[in-house]
Parts: C-alpha cells; structure tokens; sequence
C-alpha cells in the first residue's frame, strides 16, 4: 500500500525527529511510504481564526500533493480532523458568503471534500496503527513514567479514545499502542481528557487563560510522578513543552510516534 | 466593539492565581457531580438523543405549538403577551405593574430578564425589584450581573458574601458561615414575599399540549413569589415551548443532573391556572429568536435548556470566570447566542476557546456548540469585524502555505533567526514567550532530512 506521509509544518520546523520516527514505523509495518516534498500545511491555523475563505490556495495544494495515495497519514489528530472536516475541492469554498450563516455549511459546496477522495482516506497515525494496519504487537521499549495527554481534536474529533463526558464504555487507541512498548509505566491522571489550551492561534489571542490551562495540565501529569508527557499531537506538547522549560522541570515531552518507535 | 474584550478580561481574572484555581475547582467539582449522577442513569445517552430529537421538533413547529399553548393556557385563564424584543417584554411588565398601581416586585431567577435587562429598566421607572435566588440576590446586592446561569454568585468566596450582607443586610461583620447567611436572607427574603403583590418568575418548560408551564428552582423561591402574590408574570423565551406534558419526563431528568448532579431540582412547580382572586401572565418573547431560527447552522442553539453543564465543563470558562464574557449568559453556548445579539459586540465571544467539544459531549440536548464557535468564527470574519492586522497576517500566512518555495525558504529563515539571533522571538512583544519557552530549534527540517536520507 502507497502511503503518503503528510507532516505538519510546526511538526517539519520544529520536531523533524517526529517526521522520522512516524516514517520509520510505517516502513517497519511495511507501508511504501512517499513524503511529497511540496506539502506545507493543512490551513487550520487560518480556519479556526476565522479565515476558512483564505485557505483555498491551502486546499488545492494539499489535493495536489496528496490525491494519488491509498493513504495518507499525519502524526497529528488536530490537522488531520481540519483536512477530514474542512478539505474542499476546486472552487467549492462557496458556503461561506459573510451573510450570517444564513446558508448552511452542511449544504452544497460543503460535501466535506468534493473533488476529492482525501478526507475519506486520511488518518492520523494512531488510528492508522490501530484500525487500518492493525498492530497487535511492536518491537519498542521506553523504560519511563509516561503520561498520555488526549488531544482534543484527535479525542473528541476522530474518536482516538473515549470521553469522559459520554456515559459509554471506555477505549483509547494510543493507550492502546503504548501499552505494547516494554518496560512503559503509564500513569493516572486526575482530569484524564481536559484541554491543555493550545489552541491554535487561541494560545496567543488568549495567552493568560491558555497558559493557565497548560500550567494546570503540567501540573496534573507532574504530580502523577510523570517522566514524560506524550500524546498523538505535537502541538499541545509543544504548548507544555514550553511550559515546562519555563518552570525548569526536567520532565519531557514526546510524541507517541517517538516512544512506539523508541528502542531504549 | 467598545469595552474590554474576552481576552483582556480574562487576563485580568487571571492575576490571582489562586483565585482561578479556586473558580476553577469550585466548577470542576460540578462537572464530577454531573458526571456521576449521568453515570446512574443507564439510558442516558438515548435521553439526550431523546431530548436533542424533541427540541428539533420544537424548533421546526415553533408557531404552532405557541398558538397550541395560548389557546390552552388562556382557557385555563392565563393571559398571553407577544414581545417582539426586550423593550415590548419590559414595557409590558411595567403596565401590569401600573396597572395594579404596585411598586415593587419579586423576582426568581429569569436569566431572560437578564437578557431584556428588565431590572435596570424597571429601577429607572422607580420599580423596587427584589431578585429571590439566593445567589442572584448577592450579586444584585453586590451591584454585579451574574457570573453564572445557574450559580450567578459562584464567583465569590463566602468571606465576600459575608462582607455584602454585613453592608446591606446588618448581619455581624466577618461572619462569613454560610448556614448563618443563608439563615439572614430568609428572613430578609420573608418579608419581601410577604408583602410583594407581584411576582415574576422564570419558565424552564412550558407545556402546548395543557397550556402548563413548569418552573424549577432548589430554593422554593419562584413559590414562595407565585403563591402569595396577587399577580403572578412568567416571561419566557419562546423557545422554552415543549409539546407533550409526557416531554418533562425526559428533559426534568436531564436538566439537574446536568446542571448541579441532583436527580431533580427541590421544586419542580407546575403552573397551570390561576388560583381564585390571583392574576396569572406569561410574556412569550422573541428578541432575535425568530432571527436565529432562521439561520440554518446556528438555530439548534436554541435547543438550550440552560442547565450550564457546558459552563461547568469548559476549561476556558472555569479559568476566566463569567464576567470576562460580558453579557447575560456567558459560557460556550453564551459565544454561540450573543453574536445573535449583537455580532460586533459580542465579535470576541466565539473565539474564547480552544475548540475542544467538551461543552458538545455534555450537551442534553446535543447542541454542536464547538462546531457553531468555528462558524461563527468564519462569519465574523466575513462581516468584518476581524481587526486588520489579524488579516493582514493571515493573508502572508496563506501565501506562504501556498506556496511551498516561499514557506521553505520562511522556515529556513525563520530557524536562522531563532538560532542565530533569538531575541527575535524571546521578547515580549511575542505573546508565547512571555509564560512559555520558545521550541528548540533543530538543525533541520524534517522536509531536509528526508531530501538528504530518503531520495
């Protein structure tokens, strides 16, 4: 099977060893894996601002870059849900008008892709491991206290792993994974599935109230005796990583793509 | 818009840390009470479906089963009033005060008169109005709106309740135990019941089918009001209309197991006539209701039954407290009603969160209310009220993620600077700086890694 691999931009900026690791365990399942070396981002920051009619340029790209796979998987829950959800072909951004809604975004020109093929062929590394590959077992050990922080986006959104909020019984698909890697101590959290705050552009528009809540989410895995903190998005681990190097802590973060494909 | 918006607000709230995390426990705890009486109840999820499946029905039906209910209602000898908008509601409630030649009032929690400002209106008209929630007693003492639909005074320690009634009520400075205060109220409270002739109340449901309409409240206030009044004025929003009588068997048993973890609230009192001698009115009223319904991806916000388990649940509500949204029902479904409102007032609202979709899962009627803030997020945008300089830079955001030669060239260069010369970003003119460290730069791209590794 034909993989292609889209790797957020902060991700491909900032954490390139996220991109390696995410490539390296599709390899070891025996993916054909192709990483299209023009991809940029998938325009969620400008979408949640409020700049959905900007994206277009975004979009087209994306489609251009991606179209050809069997698959296309991401470590990342937020901006695969973005491309899932918003992805729109050629010239169908039409819905949004600035008429007050008047029109519905459910309705034509909102076909969650029209044109396209992506967003039912797009999946988030996690949920690709779990439900399309199917691993069972892998080579990995991360002798180390970790904490998982569900992102929202990939919690809530593609359904990573149950709410605490629904009354149904309980799963997690990174756990899931995390829990086959030798020598790993997963531990409690008090709040299991609260936002860390990032947010996106919130975490500047809104710097007091996100910091709080990513001071507080640190707080939580640090009092459960966590050595690292990891998850299926790199942006809010990002957001606690700044965190924690500001208060000095020695507690790390990592993506679970690091961790799965860890040999320590 | 005028005034402070939600950021700078909650950045204010934010300045007492320990205060926050008292606001934000004090809720939290809340949330818990309303996840473990949801838990008793094994059909919960279908009762939301349930409830979310009425509600449509409502929203679709909404004239017919207003007309079902006045025609019942004023059978049973209920006098029904239209009012078109906030100013039609007050200015009815005015007249049957004139009316009855009466100047004072009691009210029980009506988050609707909060939305019509009715109290502020009728003070000017020389109307003493005395607010019979406990809570919405304290804050109206206090000279503050509430801070919570539910909880209006969830905003304050005891130790300040203490303050407030020594100041108005004469109770001994520094007694701040709460059995004490709420023993001072009542009796405070019983003289005002006693000898008010009008009484005004909300309405949670009010039945079609038998012209009904039920008020619920943990206090017995809205009764204690109604029963010794010789008027009786409900004021509802027309959406709180539910067809069947057999319908309050689902939404009483969502409605405080959402909002505070009860299985019920005290009182779940059902007006249905007036007694002998007693006047009794509902005001049904609209206020940009009939506006919203007509917009198709925001009208399911007025499924709300306003039990605030979106409040409760909501990380950014919990850490910036009910003011910093500055209008009558704040919280998530708050963002979602007000731009309704007032779009440039309120512009700020719908962008006061993370997009996490708690508030939705909590939902007992199901309201996509994370997904409306992302569309109103786009609306606002295109009426333009997005300040310039956020578009200004979304516009470089989108050329340079448009084109792939551009955003490698930002990125490289973007990384040269953080590397070479990080006073760039490490100030404070950079918002992420100032409580979080920048990321460290890696020496690489992982676009150029796979360049000199994969091809």
């Amino acid at each position: 099977m034909r993989v292609g691999l889209f790797i957020p931009c902060y991700v491909d900026q900032f954490y390139p060893q996220v991109g390696i690791a995410t490539l390296e365990l599709l390899e070891k399942f025996g993916c054909e894996v192709v990483y299209p070396p023009n991809q940029t981002c998938c325009g969620q920051p400008m979408a949640n601002s409020g700049f959905e009619h900007l994206t277009k340029g975004c979009n087209d790209l994306f489609i251009k870059n991606f179209e050809e796979f069997d698959y296309i998987v991401s470590p990342s829950g937020s901006c695969v849900l973005h491309i899932k959800e918003h992805l729109h072909g050629e010239g169908v951004a039409a819905h949004l008008h600035g008429d007050g809604g008047d029109r519905s975004t459910k309705g034509e020109g909102h076909s969650g892709g029209r044109g396209t093929t992506i967003p039912r062929k797009i999946y988030e590394f996690v949920e690709f491991l779990t439900d399309v590959l199917k691993v069972e077992n892998l080579e990995a050990s991360f002798p180390y206290r970790v904490g998982i922080h569900q992102s929202c986006h990939g919690q809530r959104g593609l359904k990573l792993a149950q709410m605490s909020e629904l009354m149904a019984p309980g799963f997690s698909k990174p756990e899931k994974l995390l829990k086959m890697v030798k020598g790993i101590q997963l531990i409690n959290l008090i709040r299991g599935d609260e936002c860390c705050g990032f947010g996106g552009t919130f975490c500047v528009a809104e710097e007091a109230v996100s910091v709080k809540m990513g001071k507080d989410r640190v707080a939580d895995h640090l009092h459960n005796g966590a050595e690292y903190i990891t998850g299926a998005d790199m942006s809010c681990l990002m957001h606690m990583e700044g965190i924690l190097h500001r208060q000095k802590s020695t507690v790390q973060v990592r993506h679970i793509a690091e961790i799965l494909n860890s040999q320590l | 818009m005028k005034g402070k918006d939600h950021a700078a607000l909650a950045d204010e709230f934010n300045k007492d840390e320990p205060r926050v995390n008292w606001h934000d426990e004090t809720l939290w705890w809340v949330r818990q009470k309303r996840d473990k009486a949801a838990h008793k109840v094994p059909e919960w999820e279908e009762l939301r479906e349930m409830a979310s499946r009425i509600k449509d029905n409502v929203l679709s039906n909404l004239s017919e089963y207003l007309q079902q209910f006045e025609a019942a209602a004023t059978a049973n000898g209920i006098t029904i009033h239209w009012a078109a908008d906030a100013a039609e509601h007050n200015a009815i409630v005015l007249s049957i005060l004139r009316r009855h030649e009466v100047d004072k009032m009691v009210k029980s929690k009506s988050m609707l008169t909060e939305e019509c400002h009715l109290n502020e209106f009728l003070l000017a008209q020389g109307i003493d109005v005395v607010d019979t929630d406990l809570g919405e007693r304290v804050v109206q003492l206090a000279g503050e709106p509430p801070s919570h639909i539910v909880l209006p005074c969830i905003h304050k320690k005891k130790e300040e309740i203490g303050e407030i009634f020594h100041e108005h009520l004469g109770t001994p400075k520094g007694n701040a135990d709460p059995q004490f205060l709420t023993h001072a109220a009542r009796l405070h409270l019983r003289e005002k019941f006693l000898t008010r002739r009008v009484a005004l109340t909300g309405v949670n449901f009010a039945v079609a089918e038998t012209g009904e309409f039920v008020v619920c409240t943990n206090e017995g206030n809205a009764d204690m009001g109604a029963h010794l009044a010789d008027v009786h004025i409900a004021s509802m929003g027309i959406e709180k209309i539910i067809p069947l009588r057999k319908h309050l068997g689902v939404f009483l048993r969502l409605l405080t197991r959402s909002a505070t973890g009860q299985p019920i609230t005290t009182y779940s009192s059902h007006f249905k006539k007036p007694r002998p001698g007693q006047e009794m009115h509902v005001v049904f009223v609209d206020n940009g209701r009939s506006t919203h319904l007509g917009r198709t991806d925001f009208r399911s916000s007025l499924k709300c039954i306003r039990c605030a388990a979106c409040f409760n649940t909501c990380p950014v509500y919990r850490r910036s407290g009910g003011h910093s949204y500055h209008t009558a029902v704040a919280g998530p479904i708050g963002s979602i009603l007000a731009p309704n409102l007032d779009r440039e007032k309120y512009a700020d609202l719908p962008f006061a969160s993370t997009l996490c979709g708690s508030c939705s899962n909590v939902c007992p009627v199901k309201i996509d209310i994370h997904e409306q803030l992302y569309k109103w997020r786009q609306v606002i945008v295109q009426g333009g009220t997005a300040p310039f300089a956020k578009k200004a830079a979304m516009k470089t955001m989108n050329w340079v993620l448009s084109n792939p030669s551009v955003y490698h060239g930002a990125g490289k260069a973007g990384r040269w600077f953080m590397l070479n010369a990080p006073f760039t970003v490490n100030n404070g003119l950079n918002p992420w700086y100032k409580q979080r460290d920048m990321p460290g730069v890696p020496k690489e791209s992982f676009g150029e890694w796979y360049k000199k590794n994969k091809k």
